[in-house]
């Protein structure tokens, strides 16, 4: 096979709910126990009801490895993380609502 | 390849204590982390600081590194002297085989053998993660995009070494930016006959000059005459798939929003374009234009700050 002209299909990992615990852990180089903690505080939503039912979308994957990255960087525990994204999330918000009204914000 | 001095990057002295080099790190590591920080090259400045920290903060890799001694300056040309290292065996740092990706021709070249020891563990070969940007409009007609990796790979001196390969990658029509995608098998490759780890391409838009993007919705500021504004019009407007004619309603204001419903990211359900109205004063450099807005302030009795009172 002609591997340097060959074009590669992925499967999109979007707002459905795709990735399961083990798929999620593993992308992010953790463990399992580290996602379900991650649930609990509340920083990962999950679809689905029992853990073997979870599935997890892009943000999810986006925010977990954010949190892995302050974690590792930082010495933070899971809940300064978790007060980091919330506090990330917010600025990115107000950055695209002034973005939005025109304002140069970077 | 370029020598790096660690010591400078981190701003310590080469005597510096295992806790001043934490500190160093932390500090360094909070206004340039690329989650926090806004400034400048923050993501290339954190990755220097994170592979110095990855040599200093490790007794071995320091003493290693040490034995180069003063006689390099950062920037120099860099050769390893032979028996490079002879005697010492680097074990797994804090960094993975995926983050040392980012790490310097220089620092694969002295340390790379150190990732061989961590793959072995691990029912598969480590998930890689990396950012494309493509153009809004892929997102519209799907598209190949073309991207460079350089991956570790073990070479025939058992070294590890950063190659790099070119993927084409498929985007389907209707991807979102902060969607991904996971190409299966495509991460590092598995050791001792285990599965490879698979490849997540995370997804960005380069900025478009029309149209800002929220989701899967699109908005345009969309420029109007007075008198179209005013009176009503149908004007044209592009759009990612082409011009459309717009009914402008009569009595629109600046800041007014028109849903062009279906005409964002297409997908089920497709997302759709909104047009910022905004109204745009002719000049007044004719003496005909003059006299026109001359006739509107004599005869429309118009008060812009009613609402302000005064």
């Amino acid at each position: 096979m002609d591997r340097e002209n060959e074009i590669l299909t992925g499967s999109v990992v979007g707002d459905e709910g795709v990735l399961a615990l083990e798929e999620l852990a593993r992308a992010c180089g953790a463990e399992a126990e580290w996602i379900v903690e991650l649930v609990a505080v509340g920083v990962l939503a999950p679809q689905g009801r029992e853990t073997p039912d979870w599935r997890f979308r892009a943000a999810d994957l986006t925010c977990a490895r954010r949190v892995a990255r302050l974690q590792r960087d930082f010495g933070a525990t899971i809940e300064a993380a978790a007060v980091m994204i919330d506090l990330l999330h917010q600025i990115d918000q107000l950055r695209a609502r002034l973005r939005q009204a025109g304002l140069d914000v970077d | 390849m370029e020598f790096k001095d660690y010591y400078k990057l981190l701003e310590v002295d080469r005597t510096a204590t295992a806790d001043d080099i934490k500190s160093a790190y932390r500090k360094l590591a909070r206004k340039y982390h690329p989650d926090v920080s806004k400034e400048l090259q923050a993501e290339a400045r954190f990755k220097e600081i994170g592979e110095a920290y990855e040599v200093l903060q490790d007794p071995e890799k320091r003493a290693a590194y040490d034995q180069l001694g003063n006689r390099w300056r950062a920037g120099q040309e860099f050769t390893p002297p032979p028996e490079w290292a002879a005697g010492f065996e680097f074990t797994p740092g804090g960094a993975s085989a995926a983050e040392a990706t980012g790490y310097s021709d220089f620092f694969s070249t002295l340390f790379g053998n150190f990732s061989r020891h961590s793959a072995s563990t691990r029912a598969h070969g480590d998930d890689h993660h990396a950012k494309i940007f493509i153009a809004l409009e892929d997102a519209f007609h799907g598209g190949t995009h073309t991207i460079t990796l350089r991956s570790p790979q073990v070479n025939a001196q058992g070294q590890v070494v950063l190659q790099e390969r070119s993927l084409h990658v498929q985007i389907p029509k209707g991807i979102r930016e902060g969607q991904h995608i996971r190409l299966t098998g495509q991460g590092a490759p598995g050791v001792n006959g285990m599965s490879a780890g698979d490849l997540y391409l995370e997804i960005c838009f380069h900025s478009h000059p029309l149209y800002q993007v929220q989701g899967r919705d699109l908005s345009l500021s969309l420029p109007l005459a007075p008198w179209e504004a005013a009176l009503g019009a149908t004007i044209k407007a592009p759009t990612p798939t082409g011009v459309v004619e717009v009914k402008i309603p009569p009595g629109s204001q600046s800041g007014r929003k028109l849903r062009l419903k279906g005409r964002g990211i297409p997908g089920e359900p497709a997302g759709d374009l909104y047009l910022v109205l905004e109204v745009v004063l002719p000049a007044a450099e004719t003496e005909q234009a003059q006299q026109i807005y001359h006739t509107m302030a004599r005869e429309l009795a118009f008060n812009p700050r009613h609402s302000l009172g005064v």
